[in-house]
């Protein structure tokens, strides 16, 4: 069974936006003990074991979107993560779950690295995600917030994770979101958008929901939570108003819109919980790659390690595994 | 294809079972299981099965407790009650540590078991219950330590029985146990007899850290074993159940001096107004009433609905139940196990067909239930009316109404329209709103924002038939605490009232007239029968008083709940009209010793003078005697209020006509209740002198009303009349009684307090106030 899948060749319609239409959002309630209280019990609720565990995180593996975004990045760097990606568990392990072919959802990038990444991808259907827009703060001049977009797409990235300008969020300025976030998603064209709405520095859920609802509007393919670079990156009550927001959307214009959860994410069981929302909150539709990413880069280890144990009935040493 | 990439193709949970077999091999190396009686097991005689309601199994056999049984059991109790109280708090405190201790390190054993007896899922014994349970006794620990700081002076009661329910077996059993031993009780528990197994396993656990023996008791039966605990030498009775068991038990106590808590039924409102988080209320409401299958008194069981939201909040609600998992207990990813019984099953489905045949529409979980055990699929009830029996009876299954309401004051309306008054859940993004209706519904716990939150350090318990007394902090401990004692003194015995002329006890001819009529919302009325009696004194009649009547009564309660505003009005102005009712009375001071005099009170200027003192004293506590912020979860405000019930029935002593009655009446309305009081028969008019005094005080109309004539008949109507939160009873034994099995009709909260020197300490004091209120919890959750 071949496990991959690109948000470009997902099977609906995507995503075409609608006018800016606050009232949406306006008087949205958002409480956040009752957040905090669904998030906690999210993972007391649902738990997956054996055979079922093991394919949930081999469908994590499918979805995550495999990132290195650091200040030392070099092609090689880049290269070497890419090869993890096609074959992100050794050939032991996937005879032994009887899998035949099995990549991560995406390789994430800095715009200066999709060249190195296109390459090593090259001949496989994993596409390169690239982040822009003055990652990770979102603080540079729109125009060249714009160009650098159209940059990675040229250079072949067919998802493009843009970051927001917080303030607009943080003033309730949702007309100049709007446009700038309608801006970034013509700039992309056939690429897929991503919007990243770095939720630790928005503070509130309702400033969460709020982003998110004119994010979509917008026109975004995902939402994403965080750049991995806030104090505070993907939580569950977040991700929870996220999803909601998302439902919501998904209600009144027909739109299914994807879900990205970034940073902070390293376990296996982080990538149990975080499934377990989708489903719970939203549905089988968005346990696929086209509609869920895991923005991670450690998690596929540890998750390397739980099947390797699921196998093996022995614990795993990380070193006996390759690394990205 | 592997196994892994079918699954990967559905996505599905899969079993995730959590392992029993530790408690299956305790099951069956015990096989039946006798009492706990005085620190031994017995030898079963005749036993009981008891069944796993998820596959109908036979788990264990259980005696079946006799009347020799609670009376072994009993005696064990006070046997060890010198021992146990000889002890000193921090003694005490050592033993409860322990307790709590052993129930940590058997957590995952009781939450199991607990499962299997109960039927509910393993995350909620393993997740809530059990660490519940291990909270409630490291609580009370607590309590056990400072007692004689914190309630210095007091005893306990002595020997407790304790009856509890099916549905938080192990749970109930430790809000019963832990502030009785905290307190200095010893106790024989009766655990229901559809889940006695954790019961049992607490008693071994009691047994294997050394409690001392006879401390607890633990007789196992059905209703006839409670029965007969209930009529067994206890000196308390604390029973958690049903309303119409709480009602049998409340008959059955009346005049036996035992003291009684109630914790019983409820059909709790969950009020969702507009600005409320939609999503979060509606996860609000699994919380409410798809947990625990339903079975949970105080679940939010009539959800009321701002129309404006009605048909999205219904959608979601839909949306969410869809996803309820319902299936074996065990399993990890079961949100919803079995209802404990067949007989349950039967009584659910069947209530819940009758809310079908009466018009309202039911959905469902489309969820596919096991073959064998009793299980129901979750759902709620839209188009219900307030006739439709669903939206009266308490379902106890996992099946809720949805009603809409349009204002905040239809909401109000709507959620005081029950005969229960447990626990009530408020939905909204506005805190004046939420504490506006918070503070309006009659219910012991109000959640703002969220639903069945527990914690030991607030009181659990609810208003109206639901019963009193409370669980759970320090208004909990007050309920195993006896009352000060005080020297009680017979009172001179009530003059039947004789309506007939007499000639040949004349009264004064000086002087005009006084006519002494009942006084009536603030104005005063001729009594209903159209007689008057005579008040002698030394052979002399002093006067004539109404001849009262249950129709006077009736119009006394009436004008009692017109005046609304005395409960709203700040402590401050209460204080106002006493200080107020205290300088007129000083200034009348001459005329009131008297009328005492004349009537052949001795110590007549004392009486009057310790009245203006008791008014100042009073007046000073109107706004004192305040609540408490508990200290429960981290980022919630538990505030525990003192209210006043509202309607109280105040029947005086024949002794100490002024000073007696208004040693009941003034804590009564200083707390903001409004009374209709019933006062000396003998002599009544030392109370009739006061209407003037109560007008020029501006005691607004109908807080205090007086109703004058034979009292225990008077006090019978009080007693049955519905609309009549409480009455205190001064009077003979024979009274008490009666007023205790009348007051069973709506579960009112009865006091008989003893007749006693008016003019001592023991006449006033905080053990009135706390009589004279209910104490409301109130759960504010914050976080931004």
């Amino acid at each position: 069974m071949s496990l991959s899948a690109s948000a470009a060749t997902a099977n609906f319609p995507r995503n075409q936006g609608v006018p800016l239409q606050t009232d949406w959002f306006d008087a949205i309630a958002v409480n956040t003990s009752a957040a905090e209280r669904r998030a906690a019990t999210m993972t007391t609720r649902r738990t997956v074991k054996k055979e079922f565990q093991a394919a949930w995180l081999v469908n994590a593996i499918r979805c995550i979107d495999l990132t290195t975004l650091s200040g030392d990045d070099t092609p090689d760097r880049v290269a070497r993560l890419c090869a993890k990606a096609r074959r992100p568990l050794s050939d032991e392990i996937m005879t032994g779950l009887g899998l035949d072919h099995l990549t991560t959802g995406a390789v994430c990038v800095y715009p200066s690295m999709v060249p190195a990444a296109v390459k090593a991808l090259k001949g496989t259907s994993i596409p390169v995600a690239s982040v822009a827009t003055g990652f990770p703060a979102g603080l540079t001049p729109l125009a060249l917030r714009l160009a650098e977009i159209k940059y990675a797409v040229e250079e072949g990235a067919e998802e493009i994770d843009i970051v927001i300008h917080r303030a607009q969020v943080l003033n309730g300025d949702w007309q100049a979101l709007y446009d700038e976030v309608a801006a970034m998603r013509e700039a992309c064209g056939a690429a897929h958008m991503k919007a990243i709405l770095a939720t630790g520095e928005l503070r509130t859920l309702r400033n969460v929901y709020k982003a998110s609802m004119v994010a979509m509007q917008a026109g975004s393919d995902f939402i994403k939570t965080s750049t991995g670079k806030e104090g505070v990156n993907a939580t569950l009550p977040v991700s929870l108003i996220m999803v909601r927001a998302l439902r919501d959307y998904g209600r009144l214009t027909g739109h299914k819109i994807g879900f990205k959860p970034a940073g902070g994410m390293k376990y296996a069981k982080d990538a149990i919980a975080w499934q377990i929302l989708m489903k719970e909150e939203l549905g089988n539709d968005w346990l696929q790659p086209d509609l869920f990413r895991l923005g991670a880069s450690s998690m596929l280890a540890d998750i390397e390690r739980q099947l390797e144990h699921h196998l093996t009935g022995r614990y795993a040493a990380a070193h006996r595994n390759a690394i990205a | 294809m592997s196994k892994v990439t079918e699954i990967l193709a559905t996505m599905e949970y899969g079993p995730a079972p959590e392992a029993n077999g530790e408690v299956v091999k305790w099951l069956k190396a015990r096989g039946t299981f006798g009492h706990l009686i005085g620190g031994a097991f017995t030898t079963p005689a005749k036993t009981f099965a008891v069944h796993n309601p998820a596959t109908g199994e036979v788990l264990a056999q259980v005696a079946q407790g006799s009347a020799a049984d609670v009376d072994a059991a009993v005696k064990a109790a006070r046997a060890a009650l010198p021992g146990w109280q000889r002890l000193s708090g921090h003694e005490r405190a050592k033993w409860l540590y322990a307790l709590a201790r052993a129930v940590q390190k058997r957590e995952r054993f009781l939450a199991v078991l607990e499962t299997m007896d109960n039927g509910k899922p393993i995350r909620e014994t393993r997740d809530i219950d059990v660490p519940l349970v291990a909270r409630h006794f490291y609580h009370h620990a607590g309590w056990a330590e400072m007692l004689a700081d914190e309630f210095p002076g007091t005893d306990p009661v002595g020997v407790c029985g304790q009856i509890i329910p099916w549905n938080f077996p192990l749970l109930m059993l430790a809000w019963k146990v832990a502030p009785a031993l905290a307190a200095g009780n010893t106790v024989v528990l009766k655990p229901a007899e559809y889940t006695p197994l954790t019961a049992l396993a607490f008693a071994e656990i009691c047994v294997e850290i050394g409690l001392p023996k006879g401390v607890v008791n633990i007789v196992t039966g059905d209703g006839e074993t409670g029965a007969a605990l209930v009529n067994a030498e206890v000196d308390k009775i604390a029973f958690t159940g049903s309303t119409e068991v709480g009602r049998a038990i409340r008959k059955a106590t009346a005049g036996t001096g035992k003291k009684l808590t109630l914790e019983l039924g409820g059909k709790s409102p969950f009020v969702v107004f507009s600005d409320a988080d939609i999503d979060g209320a509606v996860e609000g409401v699994v919380d409410a009433i798809w947990f625990n299958q339903g079975q949970v008194c105080c679940a939010g069981s009539r959800i009321l609905v701002q129309e404006v939201i009605a048909e999205d909040f219904t959608r979601r609600l839909k949306a969410r139940l869809a996803k309820l998992r319902v299936g074996d207990p065990l399993d990890k990813s079961t949100d919803m196990g079995a209802l404990v019984d067949p007989v349950q099953l039967d009584r659910v489905s069947s209530l819940v067909r009758e809310g079908q045949a009466q018009g309202a529409v039911l959905h469902q979980a489309p969820c596919l239930l096991p073959t064998k055990g009793s299980f129901f699929a979750p759902g709620f009830f839209t188009g219900v009316a307030p006739a439709n029996v669903i939206s009266e009876v308490e379902i106890f299954g996992p099946v809720a109404t949805l009603t809409t309401f349009r204002t905040p004051d239809e909401a109000v309306e709507l959620a005081n329209n029950t005969r229960y008054g447990l626990a009530a859940s408020v939905w909204s993004e506005n805190i004046n709103l939420a504490l506006d209706v918070a503070s309006q519904v009659k219910a012991g716990i109000v959640w703002i924002n969220g639903t069945n939150i527990f914690d030991a350090a607030a009181g659990f318990g609810g208003y109206r038939e639901s019963g009193f007394g409370r669980e759970g902090g320090r208004e909990g401990m007050l309920s195993y605490l006896a009352d000060t004692p005080v020297k009680s003194k017979t009172e001179a015995a009530p003059i039947a009232p004789d309506t007939a002329p007499h000639p040949n006890a004349p009264g004064r001819a000086d002087g005009i007239d006084r006519t002494a009529k009942l006084y009536i919302g603030g104005a005063q009325k001729r009594p209903d029968s159209g007689y008057s009696y005579a008040v002698t004194a030394k052979g002399r009649t002093l006067g004539l008083a109404g001849l009262g009547n249950r129709k006077d009564i009736r119009n006394a309660v009436e004008a009692a709940h017109a005046c609304k505003g005395w409960g709203k009005a700040t402590g401050h102005n209460r204080a106002q009209v006493l200080y107020f009712l205290a300088e007129n009375l000083s200034q009348r001071a001459t005329e009131f010793t008297e009328r005492l005099k004349a009537a052949g009170t001795p110590k007549a200027a004392e009486e009057v003078e310790t009245a203006i003192r008791r008014a100042f004293w009073y007046a000073a506590q109107a706004d004192k005697f305040d609540g408490a912020v508990h200290s429960t979860k981290s980022a919630h405000v538990t505030l525990a209020m003192n209210e006043p019930f509202g309607v109280m029935g105040i029947a005086c002593p024949t002794d100490a006509p002024l000073l007696g009655f208004l040693s009941l009446v003034l804590p009564a309305i200083a707390m903001g209740n409004r009374v209709i009081a019933v006062p000396s028969q003998n002599m009544p008019l030392a109370a009739t002198d006061l209407y003037q005094v109560l007008e020029t005080s501006d005691l607004p109309g109908g807080v205090v009303n007086i109703v004058t004539g034979p009292r225990d008949e008077l006090a019978k109507t009080l007693a049955g009349h519905d609309d009549v939160a409480a009455l205190w009873y001064c009077g003979s034994a024979e009274g008490a009684r009666m007023v205790e099995t009348e007051s069973a009709g709506n579960l009112k909260v009865t006091w008989c307090p003893e007749n006693r020197d008016w003019l001592s300490p023991a006449g006033q004091g905080r053990g009135f106030l706390t009589r004279a209120t209910q104490v409301k919890n109130i759960w504010v959750p914050y976080g931004e």
